[in-house]
């Protein structure tokens, strides 16, 4: 019996603590909106995380969408030829990538890549005092630190996610018209008659949620640090695992809400 | 005049300041002393509104930090400059950017006058030339001299140290109370060092504060706190294991 309301014990604080931190992490967003509309404007370092999110991210947000639209047209290609439906190949990628491969695969490569980043950087800046010291020289950290992070995250990871959407249907179209002699005409006829504008501003607008998601979770990691380098070897851990969580399950929501 | 009234802290079970009473005068050097982890730093912290307290007042000038919201905690920072124990340097700024930080924060003023500043700041630390150099390739020391330089920068009526030649050699450790001392005279600041270091308590400090189980149990002169028949403060300035000091 012990053993059992020990058990309940336990799931019940790991369940409280997740609804706390959810709810840390809501009011954090609620305080990053506050913080966006007040002077000054960082600009420069509003730029500058734009070009870590985003710039920096391009190669490996091109390498994923590349094989992950050249495995789809592989794959899919075995499937549609028991149907003889080959040209369908084309409108199937172009599908996959641009409602779901795309956003998704975008947000977990720059969670991984920049989302980790933000929970390091913010993190060591928080066990070594130097966010105290940003309050004490009256720059607020939330201004100063995570709203250039959620701005970046929120405008780049869509611009990442056309890229990689594009890449995908080329690897697509190299795979299907190139090595599997699929007709070229049928493969991009396909793709405008099943592709909708709709699909395309969905998908962005999911990679827009998840690049909201991916950078303020990174930041609320950083910004809650402690215990020096092993704190902070913690919170990148668990930021890129919430992230990457909390992107899937909201994906789900967001899927069964536009399409 | 910074005071602060019956302040009241504790972190879970832990309590760390349980009513506490302490004045600082203006243009005097404050020591605070006491054992490490006593809550001189949180002490610190309450000072310029890094925490609040649970229970007390903290008032700066009349004006009680533990009222304001963010807006007006800003306003009032900038009367402060604070040099952090390891001197919290923007680790992804050079030296010039770090000590400009506070200047480009809320001085306004043209990028040529912003740079005579930090020249003139950092000349004042004996560290000239430096403006290009990263925090990483500095020394413990020039850190920590640096941090005041950006503490000093925005000439603050308040400067808060906390524990500022902790792990330095003693050449360093007194080339540090010098510059502390010539600031401070040049600046008629106010100041409020944290520290433990013996030598440098009696140097620098006009008066000194114990610390101790929560409160402040006696303050004065240097000659004062010398003098006390107090067992806590003869054991803490003796530096023994015998006596009323719990070691935990």
């Amino acid at each position: 019996m012990g053993r059992v309301t020990k058990a309940i014990d336990a799931l019940g604080r790991s369940v409280l603590y997740s609804v706390e931190e959810m709810g840390r992490i809501v009011l954090l967003f609620i305080s990053v909106l506050g913080w966006m509309f007040r002077p000054p404007l960082r600009l420069r370092l509003i730029f500058k995380q734009m070009e870590f999110v985003g710039v920096r991210s391009i190669f490996v947000v091109v390498l994923t969408g590349m094989f992950t639209g050249m495995v789809m047209a592989l794959q899919g290609y075995h499937g549609f030829r028991m149907f003889s439906a080959e040209g369908m190949v084309g409108a199937t990628v172009a599908l996959g990538m641009t409602r779901e491969l795309g956003p998704v695969l975008t947000s977990l490569m720059v969670t991984a890549r920049a989302g980790s980043a933000m929970a390091a950087e913010i993190g060591t800046m928080k066990v070594t005092e130097q966010v105290d010291a940003l309050y004490v020289m009256a720059a607020n950290p939330i201004q100063y630190l995570i709203v250039p992070r959620v701005i970046a995250g929120v405008i780049m990871v869509p611009f990442l996610t056309i890229i990689s959407d594009f890449v995908g249907i080329v690897g697509g179209y190299f795979v299907g018209v190139g090595l599997l002699n699929i007709n070229s005409g049928i493969f991009m006829k396909n793709i405008t008659k099943m592709v909708e504008l709709s699909d395309i501003f969905n998908g962005l607008v999911k990679a827009a949620c998840f690049g909201l998601i991916l950078s303020l979770v990174g930041c609320y990691k950083g910004f809650h640090a402690t215990g020096g380098a092993e704190g902070v070897g913690r919170a990148t851990t668990e930021a890129v695992v919430l992230a990457s969580i909390t992107i899937l399950i909201s994906d789900y929501f967001l899927t069964a809400l536009m399409f | 005049m910074i005071e602060l009234i019956d302040v009241h802290k504790s972190f879970g079970k832990h309590r760390v300041l349980t009513g506490l009473n302490l004045s600082i005068e203006d243009g005097k050097t404050t020591v605070i002393i006491g054992l490490s982890g006593g809550g001189k730093s949180v002490l610190l912290k309450h000072i310029i509104g890094l925490m609040k307290p649970e229970r007390g007042q903290v008032l700066v000038d009349g004006v009680d930090m533990t009222r304001l919201n963010d807006r007006e905690l800003n306003e009032i920072r900038k009367k402060f400059g604070m040099l952090f124990q390891e001197a919290a340097l923007f680790d992804s700024m050079t030296v010039g950017e770090n000590v400009a930080f506070p200047l480009r924060e809320h001085a306004r003023l043209k990028e040529k006058e912003i740079r005579e500043i930090v020249s003139d700041c950092l000349r004042a630390v004996g560290l000239s030339g430096t403006e290009k150099k990263m925090p990483s390739e500095l020394s413990g020391g020039m850190r920590k001299r640096v941090g005041l330089a950006r503490a000093i920068a925005l000439r603050p009526q308040i400067v808060l140290f906390d524990e500022p030649t902790t792990g330095l050699d003693p050449v360093m450790t007194e080339a540090i109370n010098q510059l502390i001392m010539e600031t401070q005279e040049e600046f008629r600041l106010t100041c409020v060092v944290i520290s433990h270091d013996l030598q440098s308590i009696f140097r620098i400090g006009h008066r000194i504060a114990m610390l101790y189980e929560g409160g402040i149990i006696a303050q004065g002169t240097p000659e004062d706190i010398r003098a006390s028949r107090d067992p806590v403060i003869k054991q803490f300035l003796a530096g023994s294991i015998e006596g009323p000091i719990r070691i935990m």
